[in-house]
């Protein structure tokens, strides 16, 4: 407030003693109205053109620029949103998806493993069983190889004595007799050799 | 003569005298630097809207700054039913950034240093604005000078005081401006010439000065241009919305 006083009374000061300073060095140009007519002249037409332009020809099409931009920005802001969302959803899809195929695939794998572990099963039941008759088979004939065993033993046994004698004694000695005493022996003995 | 600071404001005859009856409408320079801000402001702001890309260049980006800063600035002192004056505001606010600024390249003249110049644009506001208050409010736009929850003993004083106040409006308005101009300009011619008169030895002192003056003078450029037209929002504002 101050200051613009100050001003104001500059000014009606100058405009005052105008005529002073007129005298001396030409004062204050701004003051010598040889012109004003002029400058008003050339201030309203210049002015007034380029209101007119710029008000009719040049802002009207910056503005236009400036909403278009923004509706622009604007709608893409919105596929943005609109593509987010459908993003989300598809990923909410996917993950379902693989949640699933991985419930699935568990489950396969337990079905299958269940069904090799029975396979397996059977199969060794059967080689088992095999294994068992095999076995019992070998038995069998190993038990009657060894019961058979003491009668060969005690024929070569007969045979070998009387072979013995008649090459000691020189003469032929009944079987029976010798037998006798293989049987007499083998009752007494057998168990030492064959027992079970 | 080329010493006095003063006559950098001198206005002369570019071309033949023309006169219309008594009165001499010649081309001066005057009329050149208003020819060329306007131009200027013209081409900035033609090349600023040519096209419409959306990410815009430098140029374009101007034009839109300026467009939504002096839009925000309406807005913002004035409202929304000013909106029809934005062109208004925005040439005036142009020119005279324009002009100011075209002022301080050296050896030219500037327009907003007359106070003719300053005063024809601030008694056409203020004819413009209470006109507009008038239309728009009749006779209650004379509400304005009488404001609410005075006491009635002062009341014709406030009265008086505010029809003072209005009426001076044109001239703070048009002085503010020329006095801004003006008063930076000689200074900046003072110093100039003493830096011509203390030559090499004493001369860096006021050449400094000159230096930091430029910077302050752009900046007085810039704010005088704004405070004008705030002023303008501002006035408008009383008559488009009557607050007393």
């Amino acid at each position: 407030m101050i200051k613009k006083n100050f001003f104001q009374l500059i000014f009606f000061y100058f405009f005052f003693s105008k005529g002073v300073f007129a005298a001396e060095s030409g004062g204050m140009p701004q003051l010598n109205p040889e012109f004003w007519i002029s400058q008003i002249f050339w201030l309203t037409l210049v002015f007034g053109i380029l209101y007119i332009v710029l008000s009719k020809l040049i802002l009207p099409r910056i503005s236009s620029n400036l909403e278009l931009r923004k509706s622009q920005i604007q709608e893409n802001i919105e596929a943005a949103d609109k593509q987010r969302e459908d993003s989300e959803i598809k990923l909410k899809e996917y993950d379902n998806i693989i949640a699933k195929s991985k419930l699935e695939s568990k489950n396969l794998f337990n079905e299958t493993r269940e069904k090799t572990l029975k396979a397996i099963n059977i199969k060794r039941d059967t080689l088992e069983k095999q294994i068992d008759d095999e076995i019992k088979k070998a038995e069998i004939e190993i038990s009657q190889l060894r019961k058979s065993a003491p009668q060969k033993i005690n024929k070569i046994a007969i045979e070998t004595s009387s072979e013995i004698l008649k090459n000691v004694i020189g003469a032929e000695i009944n079987n029976s007799s010798i037998s006798a005493i293989v049987d007499d022996l083998y009752k007494k003995n057998g168990n030492k050799y064959y027992g079970d | 003569m080329a010493a006095n600071p003063m006559t950098q404001f001198e206005v002369y005859r570019i071309g033949p005298e023309i006169k219309i009856g008594a009165f001499d409408i010649s081309f001066t320079n005057a009329s050149l630097f208003m020819l060329v801000s306007s131009l200027a402001i013209l081409l900035i702001f033609n090349l600023g809207a040519k096209k419409n890309s959306m990410l815009p260049n430098k140029i374009q980006l101007l034009a839109e700054l300026s467009y939504t800063f002096v839009s925000k600035m309406i807005s913002d002192t004035a409202g929304s039913k000013a909106k029809p004056y934005f062109a208004f505001i925005f040439s005036l606010f142009m020119f005279v950034l324009f002009c100011n600024m075209f002022g301080m390249i050296p050896y030219t003249f500037t327009v907003t240093s007359h106070i003719i110049v300053t005063f024809v644009l601030a008694a056409f506001i203020f004819i413009g604005v209470t006109i507009i208050g008038f239309i728009k409010h009749g006779f209650g736009y004379l509400k304005l000078f009488v404001p609410s929850g005075v006491p009635i003993v002062l009341l014709p004083l406030i009265v008086v005081i505010e029809i003072i106040s209005y009426l001076s409006r044109p001239i703070s308005l048009s002085v503010r401006l020329f006095a801004n101009m003006m008063a930076g300009h000689t200074m900046m011619k003072v110093f100039g010439g003493f830096v011509i008169s203390l030559g090499i030895v004493g001369g860096w002192l006021p050449l400094t000065f000159s230096v930091a003056l430029t910077g302050l003078e752009i900046l007085v450029a810039f704010l005088q241009a704004y405070v004008f037209a705030i002023l303008t929002c501002i006035y408008l504002n009383d008559a488009l919305n009557l607050h007393h």
